[in-house]
């Protein structure tokens, strides 16, 4: 029996149901990721001690294990204390504060990387600490690691796929109901494999586009 | 706070680091429209003196006074922390460096304190740059960013950035040291034209020349004390201190040298 992709068609509507929500995902996710990163990179360089332990231990955590275990422990774990998030909720949690531990390492060093000068500079002017760092230092650092983080967010989108464990219609589960409908692994795997492709190319495009448009603030 | 006080005072400046005094019992007052060079060779604590007096660089003991007012009172750390930023309002710096903020234009470096501390509408805001960047030649550049400029512009860009605060006192560490040598005019020209207004400055310098064509009085510093000060001519044409002497005779051969 050969390939038959004359079934995909009939599928189309919920594969395309999945590309959004593993869009919707990665968006929400990644803008989580992102502002949580600079927020724990702020902890981790500038909290007393007090707090920046707790947050040490939960970066400690989040980098330290799988996402997969994060995602079940979110999903399915955290009912047990009464808290019963939706799985998509669950799933953009999860994802968002594990890539944000990794992007706020990658904050954490081009803050510090930062002209001292820079700070010197706002602070002659009159601004408090917290203002120079909000204005002046962490724009900069920010900007200094969009490539990385650019990479972390292609990552992130492809981990996507395993909040499909906890049941979130994404892409990769869209593709698996459709195989369990019709029997043709290689047909659906090998569609979603190509939709990914082209979320990942939408997703480079956009990260282009921003790293173009910080390129003269250097 | 007395009429007769002067404008500036700087009293029993200390300053060390560990074992290793920077400034030893520096006494200095300067009045209100004066403008003051600090000569000396690298080292002899001149630039520290002058991030002492916004307290960029603490003194370890004496005081500053700004206008009847202690810029480096003792108190706790969050009325310190205000206070320190309202004193601070009140003293314009320009770097060595320029340490323009390279993420924002050149507008923006002027109108970002004035507008996040003064809270000055938009309009306002926009008026305030065209008229700090017309004042040093930058205006037609008020949209470029600083990576876009020359060193002398850029440094033109942060005078300006430092006057849109409308400040008591300049401070100029060095301002043209990091130049190449034919972008040092713009620059001097612009602080000439604040010396014209009465703009009330401490300059540390390397350029003698500029220091005795535009300060009222010029003060040497040597090893971390004040050796000599006195009027330009007579601390450049007749030292009277063999340190003074010394050192502008190294550095005066060395300027007819680049001629």
């Amino acid at each position: 029996m050969g390939l038959d992709f004359s079934v995909v068609p009939g599928f189309a509507d919920a594969l395309l149901l999945g590309v959004l929500w593993t869009i919707a995902i990665t968006v929400a996710a990644a803008v989580l990721s992102f502002f949580g990163g600079i927020l724990l990179a702020v902890i981790a360089l500038y909290a007393p001690l007090l707090v920046r332990l707790p947050f040490r231990f939960f970066a400690w955590l989040f980098m330290g294990t799988p996402l997969l275990l994060q995602l079940f422990l979110i999903y399915f774990g955290l009912v047990e204390l009464g808290i019963d998030l939706p799985a998509f909720v669950a799933g953009v949690i999860g994802l968002g504060l594990h890539f944000a531990v990794y992007n706020s390492e990658l904050i954490q060093t081009a803050i510090v990387a930062v002209d001292r000068g820079q700070m010197e500079a706002a602070r002659t002017l009159g601004l408090s600490r917290g203002q120079a760092l909000v204005r002046v230092v962490i724009p900069q650092a920010v900007r200094d690691v969009i490539p990385p983080i650019g990479n972390n967010m292609i990552a992130l989108l492809k981990d996507s796929a395993l909040v499909s464990v906890i049941g979130v219609s994404e892409l990769t589960l869209s593709a698996q109901l459709a195989i369990g409908r019709t029997y043709r692994p290689f047909e659906f795997y090998a569609v979603a494999a190509v939709l990914y492709y082209f979320i990942n190319l939408g997703m480079e495009a956009v990260l282009r586009r921003i790293e173009r448009r910080t390129q003269l603030s250097r | 706070m007395t009429e007769t006080r002067p404008f500036v005072e700087i009293r029993h400046a200390k300053k060390s680091y560990g074992s290793l005094e920077v400034l030893k019992d520096i006494n200095l007052t300067v009045d209100r429209g004066e403008i003051v060079a600090i000569i000396g060779p690298s080292g002899s604590g001149k630039s520290t003196l002058l991030r002492a007096i916004n307290d960029l660089d603490p003194l370890t003991g004496g005081e500053v006074i700004l206008d009847g007012t202690q810029v480096n009172k003792a108190l706790p750390h969050r009325q310190y922390e205000k206070h320190i930023n309202q004193m601070r309002q009140q003293i314009g710096m320009v770097f060595q460096h320029f340490n323009l903020f390279p993420h924002l234009t050149v507008r923006d470096n002027v109108v970002m304190a004035p507008k996040l501390l003064k809270g000055i509408s938009e309009d306002a805001a926009q008026k305030l740059a065209e008229e700090q960047l017309a004042h040093v030649g930058m205006l037609e550049r008020i949209d470029y960013y600083p990576s876009q400029l020359s060193g002398g512009q850029k440094q033109r860009v942060a005078i300006a950035r430092a006057l849109a605060m409308k400040p008591k006192l300049m401070l100029f560490d060095e301002a043209t040291s990091a130049l190449d040598p034919e972008l040092v005019e713009e620059v001097n020209q612009v602080m000439k034209t604040l010396a014209q207004e009465h703009m009330t400055m401490i300059i540390v310098t390397h350029e003698m020349e500029f220091a005795a064509d535009v300060c009222d009085r010029v003060i040497f510093m040597d090893g971390g004390v004040v050796v000599e000060e006195g009027p330009p001519t007579v601390v450049f044409q007749n030292p009277t201190q063999p340190r003074t002497r010394d050192f502008l005779r190294k550095h005066l051969s060395q300027y007819e040298k680049e001629k």
